[in-house]
Order: C-alpha cells, then structure tokens, then sequence
C-alpha cells in the first residue's frame, strides 16, 4: 500500500521455484529495510474469523500465504 | 458660479463612486472560482482521477482481507469495529479505562460480537464472561477510539498515522480504505505493537463523543437488522 497509489503490486513468483523464492526475500527485505511493516492475511481454520499475521523476517510467512501486503510503519499522530 | 460646477460634480462622484465598487465587487465575486485560481493553484490540485482509482483499488484490497460483517460495516457505516485480542498480544486493560488504560498482557478472551445492551432475549446471547471486554472503532485517517461494548463507555483514543518517510514533501497520504486495513491489520495482528506506537488521549480529543456516541447506536442497529435479516452476513 502507498500513499498516494494505493494497491501496487512489486513482486510476485512460486516460493517453491529458487529463482522465484529469491526475488521473494530480496523484495521482502527491501520493504523492511525501507521501514515497512509486513502483514498477511490469515483465517483461522476453526472459527473462519479473518485476521492478520504481522511478520517480520521472510522465514515468518505461512507456507500457505498467497500475499503479504506492505504498509508504512504507524506513527503517532 | 465655477465653484456651484465644482461642488455639484464633487456631490456626483461621492454618490457614484461607492455605487461602481460595490458592483464591481458583486461581479468579481459571481465569477466561478476556477476563473480566478492562479495556475500554480492548479497544479497543486494533482490527478483527483488518480486518487478516485487508488481509494477504489483499496476498497477491494479491504474487501478481500477482513471479514465479511466488518466489510458491511466499513460499506454501510464508514467505520470497523474491532475487539480487542486475548491474552499477550498487549491490549489495553480491562476497568482501568480512559487514558490509563495501557497495559500488557491483560486477560481478554476472543470471541464473537456482544448481543447490544438491554437485548437479553437475543438467541445469540453469550456468557458475560466470554464477551469482548474491549473494542475499538477505526476510521479512516481518523485516531482509533478504544471502547467497552457492554456499556459503551468510551475509554481512550490512540491518534496514529502511516506517514510516507520517503515522499514527505508532498505528504500524500493512504488512501482511506488502505488506512483503515492498516490499521486492521495492526490492531489483529499486533495489537500491542500499535497501541506503544500510536498517542494515546482522553476521549474527546480529536472524535467528537457526541458522534462516536451515535455511531455505536447505529451499529447496534446495523446488527440489529442484519440479524433480523435473512441475509445476514455470518458471524
């Protein structure tokens, strides 16, 4: 998410593919570094209620995690 | 006889004068707007077809990321609700309230919505001891205001913001369906991270109590007729 554009998709791939994988990380830890917050969507397998995963370091994301979704870090306002 | 000339055209002009400006001013101020916005005006105005786009984009990026009531309420409402989450993820402290509210590692349990105050025959009524003790509402670009459903007592509002670093000279900001998933986001997935990150005031400070009073009546009452309706959106 950016301000200013809204959505903006910056990377995609299979993170079972190497080459894709490492696009992955390397966008992942981009974002961070530039001070994004990283979350991902989940659902609760028991109770089908929607939430989100904050992650901080590639390794974090579930395995079944179709996106993760970068947003800037929250300030006091 | 010059000087009756003189004092009669002196006379005409008093009267005169004022009478031409006030109408000029009339004119100058029916004019549209657009005609008297400097170019540089203009400029600064940006591409409203481009945030029309990002708000719409964000809308559906929301959409497909909370669930399906909070979605109808952000439609119907403008605004999410949001209970507070269980223990050690940092929420805010049950009875202490307003703006000492801040604590770690409270005892607060997950669970489904409350039934709305003076509802008892409701069928979907819970144990007093599982319902959310806390929630908050989140409006876009707007500071989260902490609540206590049961008894709508109002407790605490957490001003904060997901500022640009890296475009700060034109300080455009999220777009109003994304600063609201981020601070879904936030509040489910670390709720403790945001509430330490975020200024935390008194009620009152930014929201007026008055609205947010009445928007948690119209919440009961978005509820309230959804689960009357056939069509209700599950829980």
């Amino acid at each position: 998410m950016k301000p200013g554009h809204g959505e903006v998709l910056l990377t995609e791939g299979d993170p079972r593919l190497r080459e894709d994988e490492e696009r992955l990380v390397e966008a992942f830890r981009r974002e961070l570094d530039e001070g994004m917050w990283a979350a991902v969507p989940t659902q609760d397998p028991e109770t089908g209620r929607r939430q989100a995963r904050m992650v901080q370091d590639y390794s974090q994301i579930p395995h079944d995690a179709e996106r993760v979704i970068f947003f800037p870090r929250a300030a006091g306002g | 006889m010059l000087l009756v000339l003189l004092t009669l055209a002196l006379l005409v002009a008093a009267l005169v004068v004022p009478a031409l400006i006030e109408a000029a001013r009339r004119r100058r101020s029916r004019r549209p707007r657009s005609r008297r916005r400097r170019p540089s005006e203009l400029v600064a105005l940006g591409d409203p077809g481009r945030e029309r786009r990002a708000e719409q984009r964000a809308r559906e990026l929301l959409r497909s990321c909370v669930n399906e009531e909070e979605w109808g309420m952000y439609r119907d409402l403008g605004f999410v609700r949001v209970f507070g989450r269980g223990p050690g993820r940092g929420g805010i402290e049950r009875g202490r309230g307003g703006a000492e509210g801040r604590q770690t590692g409270a005892t607060l349990l997950r669970g489904r919505p409350p039934s709305p105050p003076g509802d008892e025959a409701s069928p979907q009524e819970e144990p007093a001891a599982e319902a959310p003790r806390y929630a908050y509402l989140v409006y876009p670009h707007k500071p989260i205001l902490a609540y206590e459903p049961r008894s709508r007592r109002l407790l605490s509002e957490y001003c904060v913001e997901f500022p640009d670093l890296s475009d700060a000279v034109t300080g455009s900001r999220l777009p109003d369906s994304d600063d609201v998933l981020a601070k879904w986001m936030a509040l489910t997935g670390d709720e403790g991270r945001l509430l330490r990150d975020a200024n935390m005031h008194l009620p009152g400070r930014q929201l007026d109590p008055g609205r947010v009073r009445r928007d948690l009546w119209r919440l009961e009452e978005w509820e309230r007729r959804g689960r009357r309706s056939p069509h209700a959106p599950p829980r």
